[in-house]
């Protein structure tokens, strides 16, 4: 069944049109990889996928568990399942990790009319994922991603993906600035989280990260639509023929 | 004097005002001099407005207008309603000096109660004795403003408090100004003397009980740290929406001690908390933070003067103004570093968040060096909630007014740490986490 519809989406961004009609649909328990080059409009579709202020939807649909998306507000969709992984998570100064991460949790859990996490439980249950994470104690204590490295960064958008349990993750350019043990530690996160129920839209620039995150369907993306879409050896064939070939074709 | 030159459009209503309180001010003679020079003085100037320097951005002429009359001695009634506002203000253990409209109210007060090395006694009855002449410097500062003139010629009663030396004094002294009176002014001055190597968390708190409306407080406080000491001085200023509360301190800090002053001001319509600190021993350290949480048409204004008089003192100010609506606040600071305050280190920083459009901070930091062996310097900023910080954080699921709240709250946070006493800061949040929750 399908998790996301996006139907003949269009966007604009101040008068220019980013996305031209793009149709994507994802099944429940696939792990889908977007490629493409830069300007293809990849970080625009997860923006607008999680609601991000600035973009004009001006065509076209995105049905979530077949309800309008865009008509949700970004922490109702939170709420709802969706989750983006940010490729350039923010700095929070002055807001504890924990402190961040305990309010998040228990906002998505009010929205959805479920009971607030008690003390124990949410500390215990944040302790097994940053352990599995390999994210020291004190990291948690100090501000949201400040002083923390590039990969530091990562593992903690990873952290909130386990404690949140999202139906649909999307991993925005998840390997830039990460060196190999890095992303390593990255992708096994990630990759611990498929489930039957759980998808996800990898957007990436390189095979490089699709070798450790392995996707069901690979597509790919050029000046705002979907020109392909194929199996994970359709990667493959893009790392050695580049992407000049679809630039063509849209 | 040439007062009758002066176009004043507060003049005739203040002297009226000043004439009609002879009745309730204590003290004759020498005393009664000084407030007769005091009040002169204010004269001269009548309230401050814009083209006094230091009143530039906080014209008490346009925002107050009207010296108002003394409020009455508190009543029965008036003191009943006091009684439930402090019990709310209250912090838990500490020892309360509580002064309703200007005087000492002695059974609200922990008077019979005072902590060992701690004596108070009422300004009123210091002022009232017959060898008053000697205690006439009570109504005496070298700093000079106006409004501290006028407070020196109609101040009413105040705390006269003595820690002795070496003291330790485990929970906090709480100062609490209440106001009961509409449409009326009070004046208060208090001193505390802080005696060598003693250790004082001072809170003051200035708050209106039920129907106090429209009033105007004055309250000066003259305080002396002495060598060795340490005092942590926490002000938690809530006043009545459409109040004024000019508050002037006065510090002398000794050699080798340490001042921690914060001050939070969230009520008053007008406010300003004008603090004056003379560094007049060797090796000590100031800290000064503040918070300014405004919104409607607030007007608040917090203006620090440093004097570092001797070498080796360090001062740190941070200032942070959270501002909604039409809301105007003010930072003024000024570090004074005289010719022999060789090695001193003084900083100041003042931010500003504007949560609308038409909210104003002003800022205005000044340094006056006349050492050349110094590390000085001043920073200021001013803008809007960062967007992308907003973004992520309602992606995880915060609604709009909750992620708000918790960057509002990281932005004053870095100010509020700086109270030491855990119990006290947990206090302060939660008074800033209820100003954030009335936003909605």
């Amino acid at each position: 069944m399908a998790l996301l519809e996006i139907k003949n989406l269009q966007v604009r961004v101040e008068e220019r049109e980013i996305l031209h009609g793009l149709t994507l649909t994802i099944d429940a328990g696939k792990v889908h990889a977007i490629m493409g080059p830069n300007g293809s409009g990849k970080s625009t579709l997860s923006h607008v996928i999680a609601g991000k202020p600035g973009y004009e939807v001006t065509g076209g649909e995105i049905l979530f568990k077949g309800e309008d998306l865009l008509a949700m507000a970004p922490d109702e969709r939170a709420a709802k399942g969706v989750f983006l992984a940010f490729q350039y998570p923010v700095e929070i100064p002055g807001v504890a990790t924990m402190t961040f991460l305990r309010t998040a949790l228990n906002a998505q859990r009010k929205a959805r009319g479920e009971e607030e996490y008690s003390t124990p439980d949410f500390l215990k249950k944040v302790r097994e994922i940053s352990k599995s994470l390999n994210i020291p104690q004190d990291m948690l204590k100090r501000g949201v991603n400040v002083g923390f490295s590039g990969g530091e960064k990562k593992r903690n958008e990873v952290l909130q993906m386990a404690l949140f349990q999202p139906s649909l993750c999307i991993l925005d350019e998840m390997d830039s600035g990460l060196d190999i043990d890095a992303l390593r530690i990255a992708a096994d996160g990630v990759n611990a989280l498929r489930s039957p129920e759980r998808s996800m839209i990898v957007i990436t620039h390189y095979q490089r990260l699709l070798n450790y995150i392995v996707p069901d369907v690979v597509h790919v993306m050029s000046k705002g639509r979907v020109v392909k879409s194929g199996g994970k050896e359709l990667a493959l064939e893009l790392e050695a023929s580049g992407y000049a070939q679809f630039e063509d074709a849209a | 004097m040439n007062v009758a030159l002066v176009k004043n459009d507060s003049g005739p209503a203040a002297s009226s005002v000043f004439a009609a309180a002879q009745g309730r001010l204590p003290g004759t003679g020498k005393v009664a001099e000084i407030r007769r020079d005091a009040f002169a003085a204010f004269e001269r100037t009548g309230l401050p407005h814009r083209r006094i320097e230091e009143w530039k951005y906080t014209d008490l002429r346009a925002l107050v207008r009207d010296v108002l009359p003394l409020a009455g001695a508190p009543d029965a009634a008036a003191l009943a309603r006091a009684k439930a506002a402090v019990a709310e203000a209250a912090i838990e253990g500490a020892t309360k000096l509580v002064l309703v409209d200007g005087v000492v109210a002695t059974d609200l007060s922990d008077l019979a109660a005072l902590p060992s090395g701690v004596t108070v006694r009422m300004l009123r009855a210091v002022l009232d004795e017959q060898s008053n002449d000697s205690r006439a410097d009570l109504l005496l500062t070298k700093t000079s403003d106006p409004m501290l003139s006028l407070n020196a010629a109609l101040v009413t009663d105040g705390v006269v408090v003595t820690v002795a030396d070496g003291t330790q004094l485990s929970s906090p002294l709480q100062l609490i100004h209440v106001a009961t009176a509409s449409k009326a002014a009070r004046y208060s001055r208090s001193h505390v003397r802080v005696g060598q190597g003693a250790r004082v968390t001072l809170v003051e708190s200035a708050i209106a009980a039920a129907g106090a409306a429209a009033y105007q407080a004055n309250d000066a406080a003259v305080v002396w740290v002495g060598d060795e000491a340490q005092l942590s001085h926490v002000r938690l200023m809530r006043d009545a929406s459409d109040a004024v509360n000019v508050s002037s301190e006065l510090f002398t800090i000794g050699a080798k001690s340490r001042l921690n002053l914060f001050n939070m001001t969230s009520g008053a319509a007008v406010s300003r908390l004008q603090a004056f600190f003379t560094m007049a021993g060797e090796g000590s350290e100031l800290i000064v933070n503040g918070v300014n949480l405004l919104r409607d048409k607030q007007h608040g204004d917090m203006t620090l003067v440093v004097d570092h008089a001797v070498p080796g003192c360090t001062s740190r100010e941070n200032f942070r103004a959270v501002l909604d609506d039409r809301a105007h606040s003010v930072f003024q600071g000024r570090i004074i570093v005289r010719q022999d305050a060789q090695q001193t280190d003084g900083k100041m920083m003042t931010r500003a968040l504007l949560l609308s459009d038409e909210a104003e901070a002003d800022s205005k930091p000044e340094l006056e060096i006349f050492a050349d062996d110094v590390s000085c310097g001043h920073g200021a900023t001013a803008g809007a909630l960062d967007d992308s910080l907003l973004f992520y954080l309602r992606a995880r699921g915060l609604p709009e007014k909750q992620a708000q709240a918790l960057l509002i709250q990281a932005f004053v946070g870095e100010a509020i740490e700086a109270i030491e006493d855990d119990h006290l800061r947990e206090r302060v949040i939660a008074s800033a986490q209820d100003w954030m929750e009335a936003r909605a």
